[in-house]
Order: structure tokens, then sequence, then C-alpha cells
């Protein structure tokens, strides 16, 4: 018998972070720790030590090998000449000597160095420590005897956290993803909602097992360990359905239109060229937001016009004539860029973000617009500004972007000024939209929900809060109708519009613009063909 | 043995950080001379060849690099890591 308690059907709570149902194995990624061994002498244990640099060494010169992003390879750069820097290593060994076992010499000769980096005040030092700590962890598990941790495709990962470079390195095909940390607003949430992956955060992860046969509900939130015959045939039956239903969505071409026969604008949200290798731009009309942030993410150094101008370029050329609308760099709030945001800011979606700081960093903005500008010409481009509040910045906004056109113009560079839009997401905005010169409006449901309600969209507690509410879909209701009347699109691509439950509301209010994660295109499709019209 | 020095200003947009200091001490490597780097005129001095140091001055932009060489090709070492240097850490022909 199993003397352990293993109830059947185990569920664990947590909060969705991108829909959908996974079945499998789960697999608990471990972070490595010290095992605190006496059984080696110093020399045995100095030669496992030196055994572990090696093998470390081979892995990321494997890594770099393999990898062709040149920020990663200039992390796995950096960590291969500490390894080959004996000025690392040598406390580590002298600790040894002195009777320390070797993952604990080890940790104490390498924490100390990660100290200083997270003590340093330029936030590029500090963005290291990071590197310092995969490294000792790397070393860590080489002395324990383990290989490198590669997750394998079909199963449902459970880790404290991940970061999006082992996201996007994974084959998540039919497999999800379970972590204690991150957000629904995390950037591993936005690529696993962009790429169908069934996710959910905030989970108590301690008593998960590796190889247990689970099921992940993304669109619940939870997870349920060791489901009964029942339960698993359930959720099976709609993990078919969800297969047939991004199938259909995936054949499906040619526009969208509601059952009474209105026709329906369905566009898609990007983060990168990554997602667009496998989409097809017929099926889609156009994309409705490419959020740059991630350009500016994870980097050593900002990108520059021609690294920005190369990317929009290739989505304009993507897209063919229909229209790529680019937001401007989104930073702040929970986006924080090293070397630009200000660490500290006390109240962060309250503070310098979005247009905010763009105006505030005018050196990094009119590199954005110059980049904007170029890749005006090649295709059907529009620019929409994030987090606008009052006219002024919308104003201020265009006439960098002319100064910007002038300035190619004399270098002899082709420069065109796209359709300028805004985001729509702060309440004193929507209330007051009449007042502002805009070519069209994107309304960030996201950020609207919560500086209309007041609630965080990340305190669990106050989910019942942090929802569409009559209030959200009445501002809606004004921003389209404003929009209407003076001929202007208006299109909505918070996490709303990709809410198959929330599309008859918005059709109701007139909206008839909608971008959303590439995972939801089929079910919002469907939702929109089923819609009969407003009730009368 | 010949002991010599140069000196050469930084512009490098993010300071002495991870990816100009693996090809400064890259670089410093390929010589035999013993190689020093300093943030003034007399030190204090700490070894080019190692990364943890390197990266442990925390040479913001603008600063001046100062190395001293001591060896049999210390001349071609800091004529080396100059041109490195002053050509903001790129790729050399």
């Amino acid at each position: 018998m199993d003397h352990r308690t293993h109830r059947s059907g185990h569920r664990v709570e947590g909060r969705s972070a991108a829909p959908g149902i996974a079945l499998g194995p789960l697999v608990r990624l471990v972070a490595a720790r010290p095992e605190a061994s006496h059984s080696r002498s110093a020399v045995g244990a100095q030669q496992a030590l030196a055994v572990a640099l090696a093998a470390s060494r081979l892995d990321l010169v494997g890594l770099a090998g393999r990898i062709e992003d040149e920020d990663a390879e200039a992390i796995l750069s950096f960590q291969i000449a500490l390894l080959d820097d004996e000025n690392l290593a040598a406390p580590a060994f002298a600790l040894i000597a002195d009777g320390e076992v070797a993952s604990k010499a080890w940790v104490a000769a390498i924490d100390p160095e990660i100290a200083t980096y997270d003590q340093a005040d330029d936030p590029y030092f500090r963005a290291r420590a990071t590197d310092l700590r995969d490294l000792r962890d790397r070393v860590l598990r080489r002395l324990a005897g383990e290989v490198d941790q590669a997750v394998p495709s079909g199963v449902i990962v459970a880790a404290e956290d991940l970061p999006p470079s082992v996201f996007l390195a994974t084959d998540w095909r039919g497999g999800g993803l379970v972590l204690r940390r991150g957000s629904p607003s995390s950037h591993v949430a936005i690529l696993a909602r962009s790429r169908g992956v069934p996710m959910i955060v905030g989970v108590d992860i301690d008593h998960l097992e590796s190889g247990a046969d689970a099921v992940l509900d993304g669109d619940a939130g939870a997870l349920i360990v060791d489901p009964d015959p029942k339960l698993r045939a359930d959720y099976e039956r709609r993990l078919a359905q969800q297969s047939e239903t991004r199938e259909a969505a995936s054949s499906f071409s040619g526009p969208v239109s509601t059952a009474n026969g209105e026709p329906v604008r369905l566009m898609i949200n990007v983060t990168g060229l990554a997602e667009l290798r496998d989409m097809d731009p017929s099926k889609v009309d156009g994309i409705g937001l490419m959020r740059t942030e991630f350009l500016f993410q994870g980097r050593e150094k900002l990108p520059t016009e021609e690294d920005q101008y190369r990317i929009y370029r290739q989505m304009a050329e993507w897209a063919g004539g229909k229209p790529v609308t680019i937001r401007t760099l989104d930073a702040g709030g929970d986006k924080p860029i090293a070397g630009l945001t200000e660490p500290g800011d006390l109240n962060p979606f309250l503070g310098v973000r979005g247009v905010r700081l763009s105006l505030r960093r005018p050196e990094v903005f009119r590199l954005q617009l110059r980049a904007l500008a170029r890749a005006a010409v090649v295709g059907n481009l529009k620019v929409m500004i994030p987090m606008v509040t009052v006219p002024e910045e919308l104003d201020r906004s265009r006439e960098l972007f002319g100064h910007a056109i002038d300035e190619l113009r004399g270098e002899g560079h082709e420069a065109a000024m796209p359709q300028l839009g805004m985001m729509v997401e702060v309440p004193a905005a929507a209330l007051a939209i009449e007042d502002f010169n805009a070519d069209f409006y994107s309304i960030g449901s996201n950020d609207l929900i919560q500086y209309v309600m007041a609630a965080s969209r990340d305190e669990p507690q106050l989910a019942d809060l942090a929802r569409p509410s009559r209030a959200v879909f009445n501002l809606i209701g004004h921003i389209v109708d404003h929009a209407n009347r003076h001929g202007r699109e208006a299109s909505l691509c918070g996490d709303l519009a990709g809410d198959p439950q929330q599309v008859a509301s918005l059709l109701d209010q007139g909206l008839r613009s909608f971008s959303v994660a590439p995972g939801a295109l089929g079910p919002v499709r469907a939702a929109i063909a089923r819609y009969p019209g407003k009730a009368a | 043995m010949n002991r010599l020095k140069a000196s050469v200003l930084m512009r490098h947009e993010v300071g002495l950080h991870a990816r100009p200091s693996v090809k400064l001490t890259k670089l410093a490597k390929a010589f035999e001379s013993k190689i020093d780097l300093g943030l003034s005129p007399d030190g204090p001095w700490i070894d080019a060849k190692s990364i943890v140091k390197v990266m442990a001055t925390r040479a913001p932009k603008d600063s001046t690099i100062y190395f001293r060489a001591e060896g049999s090709d210390a001349k071609a070492a800091l004529d080396a890591l100059v041109m490195l240097v002053d050509g903001d850490f790129q790729d050399g022909p």
C-alpha cells in the first residue's frame, strides 16, 4: 500500500494567466541547492569542483553555439569568461582546503560577488547579478551530478518562476505551465497567451511531485493532481473541443462577420517577429497591437534605430497592405527596463510610465519615432501612444514625430508620417475623448479596468472588482460613439477582447474592431459569428 | 624587462560592462606580458586579464582607462588594448 496520503483528484488553486487545458505528467523544475556531503576528502572535493566548473563551461559553450540571439550570446560569453577567470573560484578552493564541502565553498565564493552586483548603483551592473546566480546554480547542479534540466514537450511544468528565455526555448505542444510567482501581466504570461499555452500563477507548488498525472485548467485557474477517471475524461473531451476550435480557426480565412452579416475587424496582438513566423497574414485583418517593450528588455543596451527599423519594416512586409499598429515604448508600471525606468517608483502604475516616460527621455523616444517614420514608407504602419492622459501629450508626440521626419529627410532618408493614434486606458482620456487630436483610438482594457475600478489586476483578493463592470462598458461605449461620429476607428486590444464571453457585450457597445492574442483568434471569431445583433 | 604605460578615454555608452570587459580580458590574455588596468595614473592597479576584477572597477562611460604592461610584448599589448577601447570595443578587422 502507498502509505502517503494520495488523495485522488487533489485540486490546487491558482490564478489563470493563459486559458486552455493541458493534460499530462507534472515536471517540477527545482532550483539548485547546495548538498552538504562530507564524504569527500579535501583533494576529492577540489577535484569535484574543478570537474563541475569544466563541465559547466562545456554546457555554456554548447549553448552559445546553438543560440542566434546576440544578447543571449553576450550573457553566455560573460559567464564563460567568468569561469575562465581563476579569481572567481580561488576562494572556494581555499575553503575546501580548510575542510569545507565543495558546494558550500562554491556558494561562499560566488555569493559575495553576486552581492556586489546586487548593490551596484548602475542598473546595467545590477542586472548582471542574475547572470552570476545562473552560473552559481549551473555549477551546483553539476556538483550534484545533475545534467542540464531540459524541459520535455507535452508535460505540465511546475516551477517557482520561469525566465522568458527558457519559455521561448521550450516546445510547449500539449504542455502547460504552473508558477508560484509571476502574474497574469508578466511577460511569460503574455507569451503564453500569445502561443496558446495554458498557464496559471500563484500556485503552492511545494507538494507537487514530478511524474504525477495532472490536469491544468487554465480557464478556471486550477491544477488537478491525480484526477479520477471521470474528471480526466471530462477534461479530455474539453481538450478535444479546444483543439477542434483552434483547428477551425487556423483553417479559416476570409472576413469575420456577425450572425446578421455585419463585418468585424479581427487583428492580433504580438510582441515580435517570432510569433508571425507560423502565422498566415491572410487569416487576420492586421496587427492591432505590437508591444515594443520586448525589443527593449533583457538587453545589455537599448536597441538602436537600425535594430528597431529592421523589425518594424519586417512586420509591415509580413502584413502586406494590412495595418500594423505599433505602440511606442510602454515602459514603467509593471514593465521596468534597465537603464530607462527609474527603480523605486512609489506607485508605479500611477507613475512615470508610457508616454510620460517617453516625453522625459526624448533621446530614446526620438530614435523610436525615427525608426517608425522610416518603416512607415514601406507599409501600412500606424503608431499609437500609450498612457495618454491630456491632449498636450499627444500633440507633443505628434510634434516630435514631425521633427524626426524633417531630420530624416534632411539626411536624405525616406520618411513618412503614419496615422497617429492613442491608447485609451486612462479614465481622464476616456471621459474627455473629444479633446484629443487622434487619428484612431485603441482601448487598452487591462489598464482602463484597473484605473476605473481602483483595483489591481495582480491582487487575487480583488479579482471580483478587477473585472469589466457597467462603468467600464459605459466608457467603452462613449469612446466608440465618438469615434463612429467622426469616422475614426476605435478598436480594443486588451485581454477583454480575447474573452469570448465578453464579445457580445463589446459588440453591443458598437465596437467592430478587436485585437487579440493569436491563441484567442478561434474562440473570438466563433463568438462574433454567433452574435445576432443588439437585443432591442 | 620594459615596463610601459598608456591611457585612453572610454566612450562606450554603458561603460566597462560585460561585453566590453569580455573583449578586453580576452585580448589581454593573448599577450604574455603582465598587464594591469587602473582608473587613475597611479593605480590602484588590477589584473587586466581577470574579468572578475575588471568588472569590479564599474568604470562608467567617459572614464580614462590606464594600462601598464611589463614583458616582451608589452608595446604590442598596449597598442592593441588602446585600439580596442578607442574603437569603442567594436570587432576589429
